[in-house]
């Protein structure tokens, strides 16, 4: 990567170095067209963007299966809740690091920010399409007011909080990964002040984070009735928060796993044992993190005194929840630490994060209005947005890694602490 | 009581943090005062026929439908086989139930807004788009909304609907007792002016509670023992009493506790949050920074030695 050195002179120059990586464009794009993955995904993408016409041209009903008694579906379930859950990593590797000086995460800090970055934008992407005008989004910011001229800051309302955060935190975030945007593009003196203001931005970041966190499961303390008693508690802020935290560290994990594999050119120069010892670690801490979930779980049903309902379908699929996706986790993450098996962890990361997606769709879409008959499932051309805003974002993510320094540390630029 | 302290305590356990923050959990609570110059609605289900006349007349005074809709459209009874909900069309909808007592006549009941005393979608709204008007009706301004309907996830009576169907000015929709109607002076609701049983009745909220009473008063036996909306999330503006009880009739059996209360505690412990989390992440920092430095001296002296 030693080629990224130096800055071009020439607008030319700096395509050919910074964009096609000093291949010639036409090896460049008959490479792009010519990949398998490309042509799957771009597929895809080309699907997603006729649907995104379809969708801001005949409106929700023509796209979705949303009705008056359901109106958050999988836009909202899983491109949002799972989208933010998942993207907690950024914030969890970042504070362990530069905080509580765990220095040896720090090869992790990078990849986990941009996943970060890039989920929380990319969860703003699938947002636009679940909101009904979109184009408002920055009316809670003040933007209604000075349009409208009415109040338009709902201060009372959690989901306020969540849109400021989530706005503000996107911005913390980029500004995170800034250092790696300037080592890429040589600007030293800029690079030099993202350096500096690190350590404000991750602490800021460690308060956004537990906030929106959970904030996300607070939206649903007013749902009570709707979402099932033995999902909704009024610990359900906690719960979001906790399993959030779990959520991220086992996408770093995942990831890390995906990266060596996908981006191996990149981290070749990494020490394959010290990967696994890393990954081991994030493990321990995901196992002791998930047991406290899964007692706080049950003091919630206890607190609730719902024992009853675990005799009931719902309470069959909330046992399901529990142990094969908290407990045996928890388990299987333990055992692999005790075994200090690598790959073991690494199973059980995917095994956790299917159990957060499966958390979240319970609480807002599977189990919510659990006393209708009429239930909400949602229709083919959500799934395809919601693959189509996915691809985007793997798309947005190897462009970056591919370029810039995420997986290792760029040659001219000592990692600092 | 009992369930009301239980529901208390454990709002007042929510977020963990929360418990550090005793005060704000007593702010929490308490029902904003009850205003007696509230209007408000009193709906007597035992003298509701199910003639659907005030549908017709509410979408009508809304421009809900077609401007010259017959009223003759609405004498269709094949409605009731299934029971219906409020929707971007109709603001209020009457549901039929079996009769109290066998053979009795069928029990009709018209559902609407309740104009919640704390309305939980307005507590909701990320863009402050409902209103808890001085008068009493709750009323939503489309010209914030930024159409995430969170409110209707929110509703404890899963009232307001969405104009799904409409791409580009896609909006809440819900009854608004008529807000514009009865602003004017001696305007009433358009459904309770045409219900021919007088089954609907308008007044201040404090006066319909009275009339409710001497209702049961005076005809023992008639209703069950229940005003729907005097207590029911704080109470509503909207009221019934009816000949059957009302768990029977659709009607979700609801605590006293204003909805708002359920996120305010949440709410109250951010500040905390603010405050105390970059304190003791700062100095974790500041810790670990230290133990560092020491760290290396004691290597730099090793280094020295050897
Ligand atoms: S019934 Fe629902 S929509 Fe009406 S005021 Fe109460 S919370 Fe709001
Ligand atoms: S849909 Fe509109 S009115 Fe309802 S909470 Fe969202 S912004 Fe407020
Ligand atoms: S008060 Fe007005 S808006 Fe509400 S149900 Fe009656 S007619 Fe409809």
């Amino acid at each position: 990567m030693a080629e990224c050195s130096g800055r071009p002179t020439t607008w030319k120059a700096w395509l050919a170095g910074k964009w096609y990586m000093d291949q010639a464009p036409g090896d460049y794009w008959r490479a792009v067209f010519t990949s398998p993955f490309n042509i799957i995904t771009g597929i895809i993408i080309c699907v997603g963007l006729v649907l995104t016409v379809v969708r801001f041209t005949q409106g929700l009903e023509a796209t979705t299966n949303l009705t008056n008694d359901y109106p958050w579906g999988l836009w909202i379930g899983f491109d949002v809740l799972c989208g933010v859950a998942l993207a907690a990593g950024g914030f969890v590797i970042g504070s362990a690091v530069h905080l509580f000086g765990m220095h040896r995460y720090h090869s992790l800090v990078r990849p986990a920010i941009l996943t970060g970055f890039l989920g929380y934008f990319f969860v703003v992407v699938g947002l636009c399409f679940d909101l009904g005008r979109p184009w408002r989004l920055p009316y809670p910011m003040g933007a209604g007011y000075v349009v409208t001229g009415s109040n338009s800051f709902g201060v009372t309302s959690v989901m306020f909080l969540v849109g400021w955060h989530v706005a503000v935190y996107l911005t913390v975030q980029f500004l995170e990964f800034c250092p790696a945007v300037f080592e890429w593009l040589d600007r030293k003196t800029l690079r030099k002040w993202a350096i500096r203001i690190t350590i404000g931005a991750t602490v800021f970041g460690v308060i956004l984070s537990t906030l929106h966190q959970s904030a996300l499961g607070a939206l649903f303390l007013l749902a009570e009735g709707k979402v099932h008693p033995l999902w909704y508690s009024p610990f359900i802020p906690v719960f979001f928060f906790i399993s959030a935290v779990v959520g991220g560290l086992s996408m770093v994990i995942f990831e890390s796993m995906l990266s060596h594999r996908v981006f191996h050119s990149q981290v070749a120069h990494h020490d394959p044992a010290e990967a696994d010892r890393l990954v081991i670690g994030l493990g321990k801490a995901a196992s002791v993190l998930l047991f406290t979930y899964f007692c706080l779980k049950w003091i919630g049903v206890a607190d609730g005194q719902h024992w009853d309902l675990l005799n009931t379908p719902y309470g069959y699929w909330f046992l399901v929840e529990m142990f094969g996706f908290v407990l045996l986790p928890c388990l299987l993450y333990a055992l692999g630490v005790r075994r200090q098996s690598a790959s073991l962890v690494r199973f059980t990361s995917v095994l956790t994060v299917l159990g957060i997606v499966l958390n979240r769709l319970n609480v807002s879409i599977i189990t919510f209005q659990w006393n209708l008959e009429d239930r909400y499932f949602p229709r083919w051309t959500e799934f395809a947005i919601t693959v189509f805003v996915v691809t985007l974002g793997l798309w947005t993510f190897r462009f970056m890694v591919n370029r810039m320094p995420v997986l290792y540390d760029h040659p001219d630029y000592p990692p600092e602490h | 009581m009992n369930t009301n302290r239980r529901g208390f305590l454990k709002i007042a356990a929510t977020a963990g943090v929360a418990a550090v923050a005793g005060p704000s959990d007593a702010r929490a609570a308490p029902v904003r005062r009850i205003s007696d110059d509230w209007l408000g609605m009193l709906t007597d289900i035992s003298l509701c026929i199910g003639c659907r006349k005030c549908e017709w007349a509410c979408r009508k005074a809304n421009e809900l439908g077609p401007p010259d809709e017959p009223i003759q459209d609405y004498e269709d009874m094949s409605v009731f086989k299934h029971h219906r909900r409020t929707d971007a069309k109709n603001y209020t909808v009457v549901n039929r139930y079996p009769p109290a007592t066998p053979g009795g006549n069928p029990v009709d009941v018209k559902k609407q807004c309740m104009h919640c005393n704390e309305p939980a979608c307005a507590s909701a709204c990320l863009v402050a788009a409902f209103r808890k008007t001085p008068e009493a009706p709750v009323i939503y301004n489309e010209s914030v909304c930024i159409g995430c309907r969170y409110c209707m996830v929110a509703c404890p009576f899963t009232i307001p609907a969405y104009s799904y169907d409409d791409p580009f000015t896609p909006a809440i929709k819900k009854c608004t007792m008529c807000f514009d109607r009865i602003s004017k002076e001696g305007g009433i609701p358009a459904c309770a002016e045409i219900c021919p049983e007088g089954a609907i009745s308008f007044g201040k909220r404090k006066d319909l509670i009275a009339l409710a009473r001497d209702k049961m008063r005076d005809k023992p036996g008639r209703y069950v023992d229940h005003i729907y909306g005097e207590h029911e999330v704080g109470g509503t503006c909207w009221l019934y009493i009816s000949p059957k009880p009302f768990a029977e009739l659709g009607f979700p059996e609801l605590d006293t506790i204003p909805r708002p209360a359920l996120t305010k505690t949440f709410l109250s412990a951010v500040p905390l949050v603010l405050i105390a989390w970059p304190a003791l992440l700062m100095g974790a920092h500041a810790f670990t920074r230290r133990q560092e430095e020491l760290g290396k001296d004691d290597k730099a002296k090793h280094s020295e030695k050897d």
